[in-house]
């Protein structure tokens, strides 16, 4: 006996102008695809930007074309000058950090695959949601304006610590108008964040289909809404810092900015802040920000592991436990980022204590990873095999960050690249692998074609042996002190590491030719690959029970009803090893 | 594709393994009395996080190489030997183990470094980083230094501490541009900025701190090795941030006697 | 709008273990969704608030000395200030209370007036604003010490004053959409949680801003 809601009409209707449709659209899996490929977009620039930076450690002379045009006073005929090294570096790495890790994972797949895997026609506040996308996409345009600005961006890091971001352009090139223009971008992205979260926060708690209880959802939708938590908390405080940080710079107030600043051969008219102060908020934001990257691929990884190892995700309600877990300790940790800052060296201690203990969830996470692909039946698809390499970056970044954890060892490793190192690998690497099994995975649903694997397995190739290539021996390079963000080696001690920053320039290119491939993949299996099937990879969740693509109200005016678990894997049942979430209800069927 | 992935990892761990442990690759030697402790805490972090990064890497090989699905293969999946229980034991056995020796055991270099105030006999320095340079400064045969103003601070007059030259405890101060100190004696820095966030990091002592505007940061230790060694600006400071960089020079107590005198006499 | 069958009257689907499951959720601006909405926007909407009250709490205590300049005509000044707010509150109330008993011209004629309780509140602080800037407060100085006092005090009460403001025209707009009948009762329920939310923001600024910084006798 089942008695519909009341209001069980169509919401909304399928636009039909193209302003509407592909624009400013409503519907969750175009702004899903928007956020993607805004992604993709920033992924590229940032990709070619880490090209810049690594041929200029090498190769300070070469002559790199166009990039004289793009900047006269920072690449004068087109040879980068040292400061234009560190403007590129900020670029990069805001590019990376926000527009890449923030966007991809969570809102990109997440807009696409959340409404859809848990039954809803679309997200809660859908007029919201575009609103989210297009804030995003400002915030976007203010950033990618900073390298068209007289002065270039800002040279402050993607972390943009005051004195040198809150001075002014006497402090150096691009920290004028180029660093407004990141502040305000930084604000304007809070602010689609925190729309944004708050919008997955309310679909997922709302608007389930019939049956689909918190524990039936796919980790992937625990994964996201962990993460809306997560953006929620402390993109609040990011925004707050950014508004003192525009105060400080256009306003004349001193935040963060301590009396008798000598810079430039000009005292400053600031006094009684604090540049610690900025440091607290930045990575009261900072901590959980990495985890707001990186736990959508613990959704999707965990999701695709089971799905290709033909088995059901092992500790299921352990692996939310630890999300949830991380989740909380990410809020307590922000200090290891600051243990030499002049913090109080006793809080230095104190929080190393949570740092060490965030990393038990992430080692049950790894090890139920592992405990769910043994036993299996491995099916090597491009997307699974991103999900094993996912779980081996993720391993040796994860590693890295125990010798990070420890204060006294900081001494000697912090500001080195070792960190540049360990954060590549566990953060970024493990995030755009992440990524990469999401896009293999999705593909076929979001645009009903299928991708092309031969090419996929190249690029996968290419891409896992090559990232270990750059980023393993910075970790060496770390060991024997060498400095990050230092854009020429005029220190003889650091002569001897010539070799291996060549290496790993190379290996860099070569890396980043080999996305070349998947681009074209992209793009050419859009409109030529091959047709997709309803449910290409035999999976269970609701996304494959509708056509791909999906109509404009994702089921069809139908209502699913969920009547079995995200992972019901390696059961035998009417001749299939699967049973979809939405099978009717009967018998569960004996492994 | 399996046992390929399997084959590809194996010779990853067993390269990145290899390099770390023929420390083609390591810390310079250590000159500072501290520095073996850390050295030691190092190793040992070392040790623990390779048994987890080989027994990982080399299970998801044997996973991957093993558990391929064949053309029309009918076996039925294996569940983990006791499901979660023996991978939760092990998380937190392995995790733990770390967590209490690193943290408990492992702290004495942190806490020698920062709970312990410097010896009393310790000699003082001052240093003063700004764009893009480190100064250093003496306290003199009085042991006082005067306060730093930064509106007398003048580069072309040589004034690189914003010395008050009417101020008597600044009268017989110091300032060099070079680092020099007696072997085997404790060190005490103190350390300003005058315009962004800077660092010190000085390798071969295991020495390193961030250098804010605004606070004076204390830190000390005992150099064991005569020689030059590099200081380097770890934090970024504006363009010239690579090359910010000055020399720490160790010496014999005579050779600083002698130092300390000539530079005084050059003041 | 009623819910015959909303998540809580759960409709049990079995899954062969005989459990009763969620019923399912209801649909896009849906009801409830508004109302968790406007929660989880005040939840982050507070923390922001709370990190520059931190930022001045940690400026505060660091400074060697903070200025006390506010006499006895401004601490009254801020105490009518903070009296208009929360009578405005209670304007509010009624007008929540109104608008779900149907009575529309109520309901709208108590948004009004909870509106108005916003403009006097932004009128009078103003004024004060004012006050302090001709005696010479500025964002980057003022005549008693520490200028973090000024930067502290335009920045939390700005910031203040500006939810006050946001916080007017969406009283206005939903009085108007609530008497044209195109908005319903629970949108003037959501517009009262962030109007007390507004309010509750004072009851931390009026004591961390203005009796922290009373003159002494
Ligand atoms: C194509 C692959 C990539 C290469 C070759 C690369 C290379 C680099 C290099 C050489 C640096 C500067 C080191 C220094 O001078 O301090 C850097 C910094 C950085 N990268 Fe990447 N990177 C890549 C991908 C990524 C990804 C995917 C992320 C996402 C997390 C990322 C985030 C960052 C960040 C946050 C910084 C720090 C910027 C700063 O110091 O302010 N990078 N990268
Ligand atoms: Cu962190
Ligand atoms: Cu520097």
């Amino acid at each position: 006996m089942e008695s519909m809601p009341m209001e069980v009409q169509h919401h909304h209707t399928a636009p039909t102008s193209f302003i509407r449709k592909y624009v400013f659209s409503v519907d969750h899996k175009v702004i899903g695809k928007q956020y993607y490929f805004l992604a993709i977009f920033s992924v590229f620039v940032g990709m070619v930007l880490s090209w810049l930076v690594r041929i200029h450690l090498v190769w300070p002379n070469i002559h790199i074309w166009g990039l004289g045009v793009l900047s006269p006073t920072g690449a004068p005929g087109g040879v980068m000058s040292p400061d234009y090294y560190l403007s590129l570096l900020t670029v990069h790495g805001t590019l990376m950090v926000f527009f890449v890790l923030t966007t991809a994972p969570q809102a990109g797949f997440g807009n696409y695959a959340l409404p859809i895997q848990i039954g809803a026609e679309d997200m809660a506040f859908p007029v919201l949601n575009m609103l989210s996308f297009w804030v995003t996409f400002l915030a976007l345009c203010a950033l990618v304006a900073t390298l068209f600005v007289k002065d270039g961006p800002p040279i402050s890091g993607w972390t943009a610590y005051p004195p040198l971001s809150a001075v002014g352009s006497d402090a150096g090139p691009g920290l004028g108008m180029g660093q407004n223009l990141w502040a305000v971008s930084i604000a304007l992205f809070c602010v689609g964040s925190l729309l944004g979260a708050l919008n997955f926060i309310v679909t997922t708690v709302d608007l389930r289909c019939k049956g689909m209880t918190l524990m039936r959802m796919p980790l992937t939708c625990w994964a996201w809404l962990i993460t809306a938590i997560l953006s929620l908390l402390s993109f609040a405080v990011l925004f707050a810092a950014c508004v003192l940080l525009f105060l400080d710079r256009n306003a004349g107030t001193s935040f963060f900015l301590p009396a008798g600043l000598l810079v430039n051969g000009k005292l400053q008219n600031h006094s009684g802040g604090s540049p610690l102060l900025w440091q607290h908020l930045f990575w009261f934001f900072g901590h959980p920000e990495v985890y707001i990257a990186i736990v959508p691929g613990f959704g999707v990884i965990s999701h695709v592991l089971s799905v290709f190892s033909r088995k059901p995700v092992l500790g299921y309600k352990v692996i939310v436990g630890c999300l949830l877990s991380i989740g909380f300790l990410s809020f307590t940790v922000w200090g290891h980022h600051m243990f030499l800052s002049g913090m109080s060296p006793y809080s230095g201690f104190l929080f190393s204590i949570p740092t060490l203990i965030i990393t038990i969830p992430a080692t049950i996470v790894s090890l139920l990873w592992l405990g769910t692909v043994y036993g299996g039946r491995l099916r090597f698809t491009t997307s699974m095999m991103f999900g094993l390499g996912f779980i081996s970056v993720f391993v040796t970044g994860g590693l890295g960050g125990m010798f990070l954890a420890q204060p006294s060892l900081d001494i000697f490793l912090h500001g080195t690249y070792f960190v540049v190192g360990h954060f590549h690998m566990v953060m970024g690497v493990a995030a755009i692998f992440g990524m990469f099994a999401g896009t293999y995975f999705w593909f076929p649903k979001m645009f009903g074609r299928m991708l092309n694997e031969k090419l996929g397995k190249v690029h996968f190739w290419i891409t896992f042996v090559g990232v270990y290539c750059i980023f393993m021996p910075m970790h060496f390079i770390g060991l024997e002190g060498m400095p990050r963000r230092y854009s020429s080696f005029v220190n003889d001690a650091m002569q001897p590491l010539m070799p291996v920053h060549t290496f790993m320039t190379i290996a860099a290119l070569t890396t980043g030719a080999a996305q070349f491939i998947f681009f074209f993949n992209l793009f050419w299996s859009m409109y030529k690959g091959a047709k997709a099937p309803d449910n290409p990879w035999e999976s269970t969740t609701l996304e494959w029970t509708v056509p791909s693509p999906p109509p404009f109200d994702n089921f069809g005016g139908k209502h699913p009803v969920v009547s079995y678990d995200a992972y019901e894997y390696g059961v035998t049942r009417n001749g299939k090893d699967y049973i979809m979430q939405t099978d009717p209800p009967g018998q569960p069927a004996s492994s | 594709m399996g046992k390929a992935f399997g084959v590809v990892l194996t010779i990853i761990t067993t390269i990145s393994v290899a390099i770390f442990v023929s420390r083609h690759w390591w810390f310079p030697e250590v000159a500072s009395a501290h520095g073996g402790a850390m050295d030691h805490q190092f190793v040992e972090t070392f040790v623990g996080a390779a048994i987890g990064f080989i027994l990982a890497q080399l299970a998801l090989a044997v996973f991957a190489w093993k558990y391929g699905e064949q053309k029309g293969d009918n076996r039925p999946i294996r569940i983990f030997p006791g499901g979660v229980k023996w991978l939760l034991v092990l998380a937190f056995v392995y995790v733990g183990s770390e967590i209490i020796l690193l943290e408990f055991v492992g702290q004495k270099v942190w806490a020698a470094m920062y709970f312990t105030p410097p010896a009393t006999d310790s000699l003082q320095v001052q240093v003063l980083a700004g764009q893009f340079a480190f100064y250093f400064r003496y306290p003199g045969p009085d042991g006082k230094f005067g306060p730093i103003h930064a509106d007398k601070i003048d580069e072309a007059s040589a004034n690189f501490f914003g010395i008050d030259p009417s101020d008597p405890a600044s009268k017989d101060d110091i300032v060099t541009a070079e680092l020099a100190v007696p072997v085997n004696k404790p060190v005490e820095l103190l350390l300003n900025s005058k315009d962004m966030d800077h660092g010190f990091y000085l390798r071969e002592m295991r020495v390193q701190q961030d250098m804010l505007p605004g606070m004076q940061i204390p830190i000390h230790f005992t150099p064991t090795k005569i020689g030059k060694y590099d200081i380097a600006c770890n934090q970024l400071c504006g363009l010239g941030h690579y090359n910010m960089r000055a020399f720490l020079e160790v010496m014999s107590e005579e050779d600083y006697q002698k130092w300390i005198v000539q530079q005084a006499s050059l003041q | 709008m009623s819910h015959s069958s909303g998540p809580l009257s759960a409709t049990a689907v079995h899954d062969g273990r005989d459990l009763p499951v969620w019923g399912g959720g209801a649909l896009p601006y849906a009801v409830p969704s508004k109302k968790l909405g406007m929660w989880l926007f005040i939840v982050s909407d507070a923390i922001t608030f709370s990190a520059v009250i931190f930022a001045y709490g940690y400026l505060r205590l660091a400074a060697p000395a903070w200025p006390r300049p506010f006499e006895t005509a401004s601490i009254v000044n801020a105490t009518v200030m903070t009296f208009v707010l929360l009578s405005s509150s209670v304007a509010m109330v009624l007008a929540v209370r109104a608008s779900s008993l149907g009575k529309v011209s109520g309901a709208v004629g108590w948004l009004v007036a909870t509106a108005l309780g916003g403009v006097i509140f932004d009128i009078l602080h103003i004024r004060e604003w004012l006050g302090l800037i001709a005696e010479g407060v500025r964002p980057f100085s003022n005549p008693w010490g520490t200028p973090m006092f000024g930067a502290a005090f335009f920045t939390m009460t700005g910031l203040h004053m500006i939810h006050v403001t946001i916080g007017v025209v969406y009283l206005l707009i939903i009085a108007v959409g609530f008497g044209r009948r195109k908005l319903s009762a629970v949108d003037v329920e959501v517009s009262g949680l962030y109007w007390h939310f507004v309010d509750l923001v004072w009851m931390f600024i009026f004591p961390l801003v203005y009796l922290l910084s009373a003159k002494m006798a």
